[in-house]
């Protein structure tokens, strides 16, 4: 798991991940564009991300899930 | 009477590369998240291997110039995930180096097999050194194999990159011992008429078919 550790934490490049969908529905490419990762780290990512519940996919893009704004909210 | 084995025939030069799905270092990894890049796809015998260490450093040393190019890479063998950890800890720690891309842990073989990376005749448990230069529509430009005991030339591989997106980018061929900034090769005319204009249109031809000319 890149992006989930074993305890169901985002891990940091998890966390850049999810904060890149703070503000709304972006592509991968979009996301790998703010983040700096490399588009293939950004489309294994959202889909670990997506298996967790933590985003969802909508067409081409993602979003955070409820689940997702709440761990984000939580986070310093 | 003769056991039916089912035959997984390798892919070619032309061929789409087969996809898969792979736990690496960076997580799981399917083919189609390289869409769009070009990737290196390239297998080494085992982890903790002098030959291998040798080839990781040199790929790592090379990642900045094929970042530049728009290039990828990913390597494997079949070796497991925490050995591959292991590993590039190791390498870091004691050679300095830090390995910036993801490394297949091919346990079950699956990817070493629909590449054609297992040469019994080299070996019946490793992966061959094998080099799958995949474009970014996913298509096999260029595959290099190299025996269990010769380290790869990471120049080489630059070159080769260098020349598939030159004829990409300008439709030419590129010759023996090509670098950048040299002449290019003109794709031979298709008919008489077109091997008549060729000779007009300041190329530097050595005879009909045989035409150069600089980018």
């Amino acid at each position: 798991m890149a992006c989930i550790s074993p305890d169901g934490k985002p891990t940091e490049s998890g966390t850049k991940l999810l904060r890149s969908l703070k503000s709304g529905l972006r592509s991968p490419e979009e996301v790998a564009k703010y983040t700096g990762l490399p588009l293939f780290r950004v489309r294994s990512g959202l889909r670990e991300l997506a298996g967790a519940e933590l985003v969802t996919q909508k067409g081409e893009g993602y979003e955070l899930s409820p689940k997702g704004d709440e761990i984000i909210g939580s986070l310093p | 009477m003769e056991e039916l084995q089912e035959e997984i025939r390798p892919p070619r030069i032309g061929d789409p590369a087969p996809a898969f799905e792979a736990v690496t270092t960076q997580g799981t990894i399917k083919l189609e998240d390289y869409k769009g890049s070009w990737l290196i796809l390239f297998s080494h015998p085992a982890d903790f291997t002098p030959v291998c260490t040798t080839e990781f450093m040199a790929f790592a040393e090379i990642y900045e110039e094929l970042q530049k190019r728009g290039v990828e890479l990913l390597g494997l063998s079949v070796d497991s995930v925490s050995s591959h950890i292991a590993w590039v800890r190791n390498v870091e720690e004691k050679m300095g180096v830090k390995i910036p891309f993801p490394i297949i842990a091919d346990l079950n073989k699956e990817v070493s097999l629909s590449y054609g990376m297992l040469h019994e005749g080299e070996s019946k448990t490793a992966t061959v050194r094998c080099v799958f230069v995949i474009d970014p529509n996913q298509v096999v430009r260029a595959i290099i194999y190299y025996p269990l005991t010769t380290g790869r030339n990471m120049a080489e591989i630059l070159r080769l990159i260098d020349a598939l997106q030159t004829t990409d980018q300008h439709g030419v061929a590129t010759p023996a011992n090509w670098k950048p900034g040299d002449m290019v090769v003109v794709p031979p005319p298709n008919t008489q008429e077109m091997a008549e204009e060729r000779l007009k249109q300041g190329y530097e031809c050595k005879d009909w078919y045989f035409c150069m000319k600089k980018l």
